[in-house]
């Protein structure tokens, strides 16, 4: 699986031709994914844009866009300090979509929101849904929607053609097997307790957790976020996962490259990428 | 609908993370509520430590002043740790205790629900740790003195506005890294369920009591119960065995701040709308794309800008009514108690006050209001003075 080549650009006048669903198990297909997150708007969403196409230059198999939020919870200082500079810098939801719509012209890589319940309340999830499909998202990740209240968010989302992504931690025992029977696209293990940001060793039990979760559906696949931000800790999630996600550390690469961070942050990809595309499958 | 509905309203919008933890608690919450010696000690704590029943009290002058309805003050300053907050700290911690919990967490606005928390953490012989806005600390300052005297940890929040919000996401974000020996204490009914159902019910001994206290005093029902509302658990508290009585208002006073046709307030049901947050569904001041909005109003404890799930469907059903009080109002009606009773209020239940200044007058003599004094205002001495530009050293 050493050989996985990073999927080209779409060129402009590719047709848009891969639904949502189909996209995000593009993602997993050859091999384990590298999926990087990137909060919209800092430090501006000029950057965010050429950010987004370098890293699916640089391999990456998905890319997280974040919506900021006023009080992001799940979130640890590096993510949260984000949030609030691209509110400050005025972005919204609408420019958001505008954002992913341009995206989607310039690349084929497989796209997902992820934000806090309030913002697709607000704006309606019926049409939040929609307006996701159309613009070429392919899924939604609401960090404080659990399995429970999934089917206000999930029920539109599926209807659009979209895929909503369910959570396991691990603290979800008895829990994995009723979230992952019903998982859409792939389901986001929380590696470790806490907030994302990036920990110098993972205790968790992520091997017996992604198990769990293969054991109830076998179909959907598993990638490992919160923690995570070295090529070792990447390989070694990718070894019993199928993809491992990465905010903090490429946000703080943002923070400290401003708007000159789109060099520095597609090689740190190329590096991750590297590191878990060399995991057998 | 799912699981802690009232109507539309609540909900459990949190990671999954703590979906487990909060399982839990509701399955432990079931079991000891119906718990004969649960309820025997719990019974013994508020009666023999934080003091209850707490007083209704007569306040003949300020009926005479008002020239309306006679006016009752329901005295939860005068429990143990000076608030109501007691009431539904030494229920948590108790049923904390029996889960086997050894560390309690909570946010505190005001200080008063840190206080009360830190209180029966000592009592119970558990590790404490409060989380409150930084402004908090500092609007607050003997508060913080206090919890550290009574042996918790009190981390000050520099996160977004520094505020009662940021200290409930922030304790939020420490359950979720450690849950296992830790519980956290929520301080008003809010939140995801179980809570705001725990927190009403051990806040509804106060509206038990004004039941039974005014049909000793008067052989009848109030004809409204006036409390001030931040997250609500004074006021649902207040309400709550009136709820099915239809003759008695109830009427659930808000810190508007500056006013409400402004920025600077925190009035949720008069500015906000449906959104969700802080693992519920209910009322909250947003902007037009659902960020939280930063609120204002002179008193830490109201300073938040949501409200409990449980008073968004009263609201909706028309059963309480929601008046907004603005920071002048609220420091008149400080004074006003103070000088006009010999009792000063915190400066949340001196909203509840202002408003029965406005409604008193309006009420027949025959009529009975009774207004919850949730807390004591001693904590409040220094800002009321800073705000008529006097200059206290503590």
């Amino acid at each position: 699986m050493s050989s996985i080549q990073a999927p080209a650009a779409r060129p402009d006048n590719a047709p848009a031709a891969a639904s949502g669903v189909d996209r995000v198990a593009r993602a997993f297909v050859s091999g384990k994914a590298f999926i990087p997150f990137v909060t919209c708007g800092d430090p501006d969403l000029e950057t965010t844009e050429e950010l987004v196409v370098a890293m699916a230059e640089a391999g990456a198999d998905l890319v997280e866009l974040g919506i900021p939020f006023s009080d992001p919870t799940a979130e640890g200082p590096v993510i949260q300090a984000a949030n609030l500079r691209a509110l400050a810098g005025g972005t919204t939801t609408d420019q958001v979509f505008q954002l992913a719509e341009r995206v989607r012209k310039r690349t084929d890589v497989p796209l997902a929101f992820m934000t806090y319940a309030n913002v697709p309340f607000s704006f309606g999830v019926e049409r939040f849904a929609r307006r996701m499909a159309e613009a070429g998202v392919d899924a939604l990740i609401l960090p404080d929607v659990p399995f429970e209240e999934r089917d206000e968010f999930s029920g539109p989302c599926r209807a659009a053609g979209v895929s909503f992504v369910s959570f396991v931690a691990p603290t979800s025992h008895d829990r994995v097997r009723m979230i992952a029977r019903e998982a859409e696209g792939f389901v986001y293990c929380v590696s470790s307790l806490g907030v994302t940001g990036a920990r110098s060793s993972i205790s968790t039990d992520v091997a017996a957790m992604t198990a769990q979760v293969r054991q109830a559906n076998p179909r959907v696949p598993c990638a490992v976020g919160f923690g995570v931000s070295t090529p070792e800790q990447a390989a070694a999630m990718a070894a019993v996962s199928d993809g491992v996600i990465v905010g903090s550390a490429i946000v703080r690469l943002v923070v400290e490259h401003g708007r000159a961070c789109v060099d520095p942050v597609a090689a740190y990809v190329r590096t991750m990428k590297a590191a878990v595309a060399a995991v057998e499958n | 609908m799912t699981k802690g509905r009232f109507g539309v309203h609540g909900g459990q919008y949190i990671p999954e993370t703590l979906m487990n933890a909060v399982g839990e608690l509701e399955e432990a919450y079931a079991h000891y509520k119906e718990d004969p010696e649960f309820n025997r000690e719990l019974a013994d704590l508020l009666n023999n430590y934080a003091g209850r029943p707490s007083r209704l009290y007569f306040a003949e002058r300020m009926t005479e002043d008002l020239g309306g309805a006679k006016v009752y003050l329901k005295r939860e300053d005068l429990n143990h740790t000076g608030a109501h907050k007691i009431n539904n700290v030494l229920g948590q911690a108790l049923l904390a205790k029996k889960m086997g919990k050894t560390r309690l967490i909570a946010e505190t606005g005001a200080g008063q629900h840190g206080v009360a928390t830190a209180t029966a953490a000592a009592l119970m012989g558990m590790e404490c740790e409060v989380f409150m806005g930084r402004e908090d600390t500092e609007r607050q300052a003997l508060n913080v003195y206090r919890m550290r005297l009574l042996g918790a940890q009190v981390h000050a929040v520099d996160e977004g506005t520094a505020t009662l919000k940021d200290a409930v996401s922030a304790t939020f974000r420490e359950w979720t890294t450690r849950i296992d020996d830790t519980h956290y204490v929520l301080g008003s009914v809010m939140g995801p369920h179980p809570f705001p159902t725990i927190v009403r019910d051990f806040q509804a001994v106060i509206s038990r009591e004004i039941k039974q206290q005014l049909a000793e005093r008067e052989g009848r029902l109030p004809d409204a119960v006036l409390a001030c509302v931040g997250g609500g658990s004074n006021a649902i508290g207040a309400f709550y065995h009136f709820i099915d009585d239809p003759s008695v208002r109830l009427i659930g006073c808000e810190a508007a701040g500056r006013g409400v046709d402004g920025f600077e307030t925190a009035a949720t049901i008069a500015t906000g709308r449906l959104g969700i947050f802080h693992g519920m569904k209910s009322y909250f001041c947003q902007d037009e794309h659902g960020q939280i909005a930063p609120v204002y109003s002179i008193s830490a404890g109201l300073d938040y800008p949501g409200v409990g799930p449980e008073h968004a469907a009263l609201h909706d059903a028309g059963r309480a009514e929601y008046v907004p009080v603005t920071d002048d109002e609220a420091v008149e009606a400080f004074e006003y108690l103070s000088r006009m009773e010999g009792i000063i209020p915190a400066i949340e239940s001196a909203h509840a006050v202002a408003h029965a200044r406005t409604l008193a007058p309006a009420m027949g003599k025959d009529q009975i209001m009774v207004i919850n004094i949730s807390g004591r205002g001693d904590k409040d001495c220094a800002a009321i003075a800073r705000y008529r530009g006097e200059d206290l050293h503590e």
